[in-house]
């Protein structure tokens, strides 16, 4: 939409007064060209002990073998693709808000693609150690690429949807780092013309010579679409796949042909959970409120009541038609999750995904701060609790009941997960560091029109119809970034 | 606020439904009644009575569908504050006029196929089937007493029995019709007092429509559509219908859209508006194909025989040419044709593409729906198919046209109207 014509109803993306291009500059490149602060050192200290953690639980991993882990004859899968699919699954908010919000020309999108994007390819990191370190023998990894007869006659089974996951992520991971690094361009260039000395030099090649003519801008713009156009279905393709390591099996509760949107769902929503759980962080302490504003706060938040209840929906069908199959070993999988043993993490599931997020109707808690973020935690929890039970609930007792089983994890089991957070936030705090936690190109797109000085200078030129007006500043009550004053 | 563009277009005009619209719409809805007569009274052949009912089924649940994606549509657009939309927003409202008569037709199909009952052989014994859902709404299925007792049948009969599933179906398509209309009426009141208060209730009463429709259609499909086969089950199969709905009510949209600019009206869409539509049906396409790529290839590869018996039966040599065709027109067809930039910008191209697409749901329905009717032994493509969906169309058309003609062709108070009317991409 032309800036020119936008409506006074719409709540602006960039609050403050005398915000100008330079001082969007100042105030997104300040934690890049300063010294961090305290804040973030203790966060960096604990994401690194965390990473810490991870690198011996997965060495102890690789010395021992997976028998390290509580795996048994039954439950053959549990943790370890767990946290591989929690992972992957966080790993689409960023894809999704840089690609396809950007396809719906959604503006909101450039004050949180940058870290959204980042976001993703640390936590496909993440996944990616999951997928090597549950190989037992990640030695041989490379069986899984189709490599000339040659290395022997074992080839690569591609009728495998494991197989079909290499391919995937590998993809989407490429794309995304692509997709991330081409945003990046303008913004690294900025930081070299700011620079001295041997940081101008490696900003310098990492800008890839960037030189803000017209040319270069419209390249970037036609590249930046046609990424949108190719990983917009990436985005869907991935999960899509992820999903099908469990629905082409004929396991109850993992075989339903409804899983492929349903987890592309699930992803989106988890993935803006974690969004959420970063950025109302990030925002506070690197004071971007006037660039993070409470319209992009809530506008995730209506995202994942919608994707939310989208899971809902799905997990509604899969109750109905494992009624309606008539199929007991269908019908007793689901009732499991409720009466079996592992109960509690049934109710995990489906009460922090479906019916907590329900909160979000209401207006106060969308727009609360804490609640936000609390909220958040409880998505990230409920999907790894979701994840867990269509696993190991569906694993632990299925056909035959002389095999039922149950599942202990290990101590490695958790310390290779918990380390796993660590790794990724050390990953995102060292990012914060050395690059531009905010798209500050695409944001300065959005000054002219769609900041809220550009809407009080349209205000006072009188240039709009007062009831608009009047709505316009309602709308503003819930902004925490804007003086209680402008509101009435 | 541009007013210099308010004086370029009329948004008083009001659309005059008469001449050759009006004439060849009443002459297909005559076409229609007649194919409808033919198929039961004159067609020789031995399924005529469940071909009739299973074609006017069909149309009587696409013609249901493309009204509720027009409801559907204007819901979405109120949620997600979207500006390009506002000049074209009366063709979804007329499509939401329309979706009670629609609604009423097809409850009247369901309730006539389940009432109305005709004998057929089976396994060498005479037996009293309905013409349609028979294969959970013959007598006696969930009777073990009976001799044609099905246990899987009778276990699902607290849900498959009639009273219940003619009455989800009258309360689903009772609460999308209110909910439209109600939507329409705000539109219409903005028309007269402006101000916002209208365009408030439209996004309260639009999230209320997306909640009850996200949280029914699924139901929906599975009864109309799935329980045909009524041993058969797929999660996915609603999510699969709503894809099919959606596309086709946007490519109906289109045509309705491009046909009228054609004829002088809706002077304010522009090559952006289309291109935007042009780039739903593309995409909405392809997640189509998703949908229906991710149920067939689940089921393919599980090879468990209670779920492929569905795809068995579409292979069958009846049924196969029909069942890949399906897959050409709805997924390469717009892949191939819309997607440069210039074709969905291009009124002769779109235009052309939405009526492919129109004429592929209409493929797709019938693979849904004619193997577990008329089977591969009644199978037919004939007088009774193309009367009766030409017949659908001139109804659907005259229905549509005579709400558009009713108000004028722009909610001219809309608060995104003046984004729409300066909408480029």
């Amino acid at each position: 939409m032309s800036a020119h014509h936008e409506s006074i109803l719409r709540e602006p993306l960039i609050t403050g007064d005398n915000i100008t291009y330079a001082k969007i500059t100042n105030d997104v490149l300040d934690p890049v060209e300063n010294k961090p602060n305290k804040a973030w050192w203790i966060g960096f200290t604990i994401a690194a002990i965390g990473a810490l953690i991870w690198v011996v639980a997965v060495s102890y991993t690789f010395w021992t073998g997976i028998g390290a882990w509580g795996l048994n004859k039954t439950v053959g899968w549990a943790w370890d693709i767990t946290g591989f699919v929690w992972w992957v699954g966080i790993g689409h908010a960023g894809t999704l808000i840089s690609a396809i919000l950007l396809l719906f020309r959604q503006n909101w999108r450039n004050s949180i693609n940058r870290s959204a994007e980042a976001m993703t390819i640390f936590a496909v990191i993440c996944a990616a150690t999951y997928v090597v370190s549950h190989m037992g023998r990640p030695w041989l990894a490379y069986f899984c690429l189709p490599l000339p007869n040659q290395f022997g006659s074992l080839w690569v089974n591609f009728n495998s949807p494991l197989i079909w996951d290499v391919f995937a992520i590998s993809t989407y991971f490429s794309v995304s780092l692509v997709f991330w690094y081409t945003g990046l361009l303008p913004d690294i260039a900025s930081i070299r013309d700011r620079a001295t000395g041997l940081r101008r030099r490696i900003y310098s090649i990492l800008s890839f010579g960037w030189n803000g003519s017209v040319k270069t801008w419209q390249r970037f713009e036609s590249v930046s679409l046609i990424l949108a156009g190719v990983s917009t279905p990436l985005v869907l393709s991935v999960h899509t796949i992820v999903s099908m390591d469990f629905a082409t099996s004929l396991e109850p509760g993992w075989h339903t042909t409804i899983f492929p949107p349903y987890f592309v769902a699930g992803a989106i929503f988890s993935g803006f959970a974690m969004v959420q759980t970063l950025l109302l962080v990030v925002r506070k302490v690197m004071g971007f409120e006037n660039y993070i504003t409470m319209f992009h706060i809530e506008s995730m938040n209506k995202i994942i009541l919608v994707t939310g209840s989208i899971v809902g929906v799905a997990y509604l069908t899969e109750f109905f038609i494992a009624w309606y199959s008539g199929s007991e070993y269908e019908q007793y999988t689901f009732l499991n999750r409720f009466i079996g043993p592992y109960w509690w993490a049934g109710c995990m599931m489906y009460g922090c995904n479906v019916l907590m997020t329900q909160l979000m109707w209401f207006k106060k808690i969308r727009t609360s701060i804490p609640a936000s973020w609390a909220l958040s935690i409880v998505v990230n929890i409920g999907m790894w609790f979701e994840r867990f039970v269509i696993i190991v609930i569906s694993l632990h007792r299925d056909y035959i009941p002389s095999s039922w089983a149950m599942f202990y994890p290990t101590v490695v089991d958790a310390a290779v997960f918990i380390g796993s957070i660590g790794v990724f936030f050390t990953l995102f705090l060292l990012f914060l560091r050395v690059l531009p936690a905010i798209a500050m190109a695409e944001v300065k797109l959005l000054l002219k029109g769609a900041s809220h000085q550009a809407k009080k200078k349209l205000i006072a030129e009188n240039k709009v119809d007062p009831e608009q007006v009047q709505y316009y500043k309602q709308s503003l009550v819930k902004f925490d970034s804007v003086p209680e004053a402008e509101t009435v | 606020m541009g007013t210099h563009s308010h004086q370029t277009h009329n948004f008083s005009a009001q659309f005059d439904f008469s001449g050759k619209p009006k004439t060849w719409s009443l002459i297909a809805m005559v076409i229609g009644v007649i194919a409808v007569l033919y198929g039961f009274l004159l067609d020789p052949s031995e399924f005529h009575g469940e071909r009739t009912f299973a074609n006017l089924l069909l149309m009587g649940y696409y013609f249901t569908c493309v009204c509720a994606a027009g409801a559907f549509f204007l819901a979405i657009q109120y949620v997600a504050q979207a500006g390009w939309s506002a000049g074209l927003l009366r063709i979804p409202q007329a499509f939401s006029k329309v979706l009670p008569i629609a609604s009423v037709i097809l409850v009247l199909i369901c309730a006539a196929g389940l009432f109305f009952h005709h004998n057929v052989i089976e396994d060498g014994k005479q037996v009293e089937v309905p013409f349609l859902y028979k294969h959970w709404a013959t007598h006696g299925l969930a009777d073990p007493q009976s001799e044609h007792y099905d246990p899987i049948i009778a276990a699902k009969s607290a849900f498959l029995n009639i009273p219940f599933f003619l009455g989800r179906l009258v309360i689903f398509l009772a609460i999308y019709s209110i909910l439209a209309a109600m939507l329409v009426k705000f539109s219409e009141n903005e028309d007269l007092n402006g101000g916002l208060s209208n365009y408030k209730k439209s996004f309260t009463y639009s999230t209320i429509f997306l909640v009850l429709f996200g949280f029914t259609t699924p139901v929906w499909a599975f009864d109309v559509v799935m329980s045909l086969e009524a041993h058969w089950f797929s999660t996915m199969f609603g999510w699969y219908n709503f894809a099919a709905m959606w596309v086709s009510g946007l490519c109906a949209m289109t045509v309705i859209i491009i046909l009228m600019k054609r004829a002088g009206y809706l002077t304010w869409i522009n090559q952006n508006h289309l291109h935007d539509l042009g780039k739903l049906i593309f995409a909405f396409s392809i997640f189509w194909t998703y949908v229906w790529f991710a149920q067939f290839l689940l089921i393919w590869y599980a090879n468990m025989s209670e779920e492929t018996v569905y795809f068995y039966k579409r292979w069958e040599p009846e049924f196969k040419p029909w069942f890949w065709l399906n897959i050409v027109i709805n997924f390469v067809a717009p892949v191939l044709l819309l997607m440069s930039r210039d074709s969905k910008r291009k009124e002769s191209s779109l235009l052309f593409v939405a009526i492919l697409l129109l004429l592929g749901h209409w493929l797709d329905y019938y693979i849904m729906i004619m193997p577990g009717t008329v089977g591969a032994e009644g199978r037919g493509f004939g007088i009774t198919e193309i009367g009766i969906a030409i017949g659908f169309v001139g109804l659907f058309t005259f229905l549509v046209l005579n709400a558009l003609s009713k108000t004028s062709l722009v909610p001219k108070n809309h608060p995104f109207l003046d984004e729409s009317l300066h909408h480029q991409i």
